[in-house]
């Protein structure tokens, strides 16, 4: 009888070596003349742990870990194929604390199927949401994402429901669905892993938005930075097509939906959605004006559905469940799970899903485990390089949309990134100008120029130049970027250096 | 190398909104878009020269020069600045010794940054052509360079 032995094929854990280890176990199982299926999953999301392998025994799936190459052969030793005790072996996958804790909605099946794989994708749960939708009217169908009280997991929040609202209620001989996979914070990695973990859960998802909103063209926007993604997602695609999930008749239905990759070419700004349809069309991403919405002229001119890919991913399993199954997770205004994803200086760093609700102080003790340098932790950028800097005193604050905003911490697509007391914030600081000058599309001045003016203006803070001065005159930038500038990338820069500026001054004063 | 331009454009044309997708097809067959390409692309899409190349010259992926054999792309974003990324950084460069978006002098790496591989708890990261690394301290950089970039 044949042993099934899963390796990720995620890139996080491609990138710490989990190809030579599925090399290693395949080699190890021939030598022994032991039968061995390896299968590739995505990742669970447990990086201190990739590459994580896990035996498919009688009792369930066992996981070890971190197995590199050179563990192989001590593994096989130690009978891991009958998920036998050893120095990596942490007992069932899903009773691994930090696992079990969680809540586990949109994330699901990263990690526990073959990712496009649609078979078992249906035993796990997928398509309920789509064989659903396909049985209800466009506005039953809206009126579930709204009363669910999903917001949009991009950055903005924006309710998912009315957007579409807003789209079904247009006229128009063609409509768009549009997939934000651009993911460009640094900190976040939830997309790739849905993208890499459970691409089938986008793709129905920005189905039952096609449904729902009359658009039988969906287009993808993926960053160039994550190529495994674009390997994944294509397999993924051909799956779907093949199994009636996408072309003129989904699912017996005589619905269409087709759907189509487009790559961006490392513009950060293009994750914001006007510039996002402007590359789509083949532009240079500079940000549109608005009025009109996306929803009633977006991509060539025409209503569209922008949404993040956890947003697309949500999708499904609210159709499946039901609005108030969804809407009984979650706090306030903040209503259902959200992946969040802990990374940078950390112990225990990867992706937690949990009702909205939990602090920060959880989520960096509890999950995270203090740094990984064993060094102090000093300092925890929430929401991305537009998001703010918080000290371990203020991480009592829950994750909930308005608390954070309130606490002047908007949670941006979830991404929390720890730092040990070596980090200095004014050289944060002046790399979120620096980062904004680089990124910037030029349609406004204070963003364009103002951006170099603040890299020039912490240099001279830095240097101890002149430094009241220049503080002032920081002060006064932040005022005109926040004032004066389209979108969130100029809008938002004052919240890096501000919040830098007033939780850690001490950084700020000249050394000697 | 006009075919491989013109082949581009043939595949693409008559999508809605080609540009990027012949652009990403031109760099993924030449290395690069080679300054011969703007005004094919230009006559073919009806386009002028001029919002070709400022497409070309808006997005950081684009290169109008031919890079080295490898590219070396390496994360300078804050979630691998917290584990050192700097330092992995200015190592890169000395080892190279070369700059951020610069060519070795045996035309065999590029070395870009990047910001955010998506790879934030497992840092500091790069990609090697496509192939992601993590967790790379300096010698690891070293090892990469020399055994032909193959995972541990
Ligand atoms: C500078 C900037 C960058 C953004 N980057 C992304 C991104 O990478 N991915 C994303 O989904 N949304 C991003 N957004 C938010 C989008 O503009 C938009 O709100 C979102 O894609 C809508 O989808 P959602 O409602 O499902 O979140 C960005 C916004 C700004 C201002
Ligand atoms: S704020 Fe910056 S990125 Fe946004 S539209 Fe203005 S110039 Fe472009
Ligand atoms: S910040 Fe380097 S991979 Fe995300």
């Amino acid at each position: 009888m044949t042993t099934t032995v899963w390796v990720p094929r995620d890139a996080g854990a491609l990138s710490l070596g989990a190809e030579a280890t599925a090399w290693a176990i395949a080699r190890e199982a021939a030598a022994r003349g032991l039968d061995v299926t390896i299968r590739r999953n995505g990742s669970r999301g447990l990086y201190w742990l990739e590459p994580l392998v896990e035996v498919a025994t009688p009792a369930g799936r066992v996981a070890y870990g971190p197995v590199t190459a050179a563990e192989v052969p001590g593994l096989f030793d130690a009978g891991f194929l009958d998920g036998c005790a050893h120095r990596l072996g942490h007992g069932p996958t899903e009773r691994i604390p930090w696992l079990a804790s969680q809540q586990r909605l949109c994330c699901a099946r990263i990690g526990v199927i073959a990712p496009a794989d649609v078979r078992e994708y249906e035993a796990q749960g997928g398509l309920a949401g789509l064989r659903r939708a396909l049985g209800l009217p466009p506005a039953e169908i809206v009126r579930a994402v709204s009363e669910s009280g999903l917001r949009g997991r991009g950055g903005a929040a924006f309710p998912a429901g009315r957007k579409w609202r807003t789209v079904l209620e247009q006229e128009a001989p063609q409509k768009y669905i549009a997939c934000n996979a651009d993911e460009g914070d640094s900190g976040t990695f939830a997309d790739r892993l849905l993208l890499e973990g459970d691409p089938l859960a986008v793709i129905e998802g920005m189905v039952i938005a096609g449904l729902a909103v009359g658009a039988t063209q969906g287009y993808l926007y993926l960053r160039i930075e994550y190529p495994q993604a674009r390997r994944a997602l294509d397999e993924a695609i051909a799956a779907a097509r093949a199994a009636g999930l996408l072309g003129d008749d989904i699912l017996g239905s005589g619905r269409s939906f087709e759907l189509e990759v487009r790559l961006g070419a490392g513009a950060y700004i293009c994750g914001e959605e006007t510039s996002m349809l402007e590359s789509l069309e083949g532009r240079r991403g500079e940000v549109r004006v608005r009025p009109p919405l996306p929803a009633v002229r977006g991509l060539f001119g025409l209503p569209t559905v922008v949404n993040n890919v956890v947003t697309c991913a949500s999708v499904p399993a609210i159709l499946a469940h039901g609005a108030s199954w969804y809407r009984d997770y979650g706090c306030g205004e903040s209503r259902g799970t959200l992946p969040l994803q802990l990374g940078g200086n950390v112990r225990r760093g990867g992706l937690v899903e949990r009702a909205f609700g939990l602090t920060l102080r959880e989520l960096i003790e509890d999950y995270g485990g203090g740094t990984a340098s064993g060094r102090p932790v000093r300092a925890v950028q929430i929401g991305g390089p537009l998001g703010a800097w918080l000290p371990p005193a203020l991480l009592d604050t829950p994750v909930d949309y308005e608390a954070l905003a309130a606490a002047g911490a908007p949670l941006g697509h979830g991404g929390i990134v720890v730092f040990d007391d070596t980090v200095d914030l004014a050289a944060m600081a002046r790399f979120a100008f620096a980062f904004c000058a680089h990124e910037s599309c030029g349609k406004c001045t204070p963003c364009r120029i103002g951006s170099t003016r603040g890299v020039e203006l912490l240099d001279r803070i830095r240097a101890g130049t002149d430094t009241e001065v220049a503080l002032e005159r920081l002060a006064a930038l932040c005022d005109t970027l926040r004032q004066a500038s389209l979108c969130g990338l100029g809008g938002m820069t004052p919240n890096p250096v501000e919040s830098a500026l007033r939780h850690f001054p001490e950084d700020f004063r000249a050394r000697s | 190398m006009n075919e491989a331009i013109d082949a581009a454009i043939a595949r693409h044309r008559d999508r809605p909104g080609p540009l990027l997708v012949v652009l990403h097809d031109i760099q993924a067959a030449l290395g690069y878009v080679p300054p011969e390409a703007v005004p094919r692309i230009a006559a073919a899409l009806r386009l002028s020269r001029a919002e070709v190349h400022g497409v070309i010259s808006f997005y950081h992926y684009f290169r109008e020069r031919p890079p080295g054999a490898r590219t070396i792309r390496l994360c300078r974003a804050e979630a691998c600045q917290a584990v050192h990324g700097d330092s992995l950084a200015r190592h890169a460069e000395q080892r190279l010794g070369i700059g951020f978006g610069e060519t070795t002098a045996d035309g065999r790496h590029t070395l870009e940054a990047v910001y955010c591989l998506g790879n934030c708890a497992c840092g500091p990261s790069l990609l090697i052509g496509e192939e992601l690394h993590g967790r790379v301290t300096p010698e690891r950089f070293d090892e990469l360079l020399d055994g032909a970039g193959s995972a541990p």
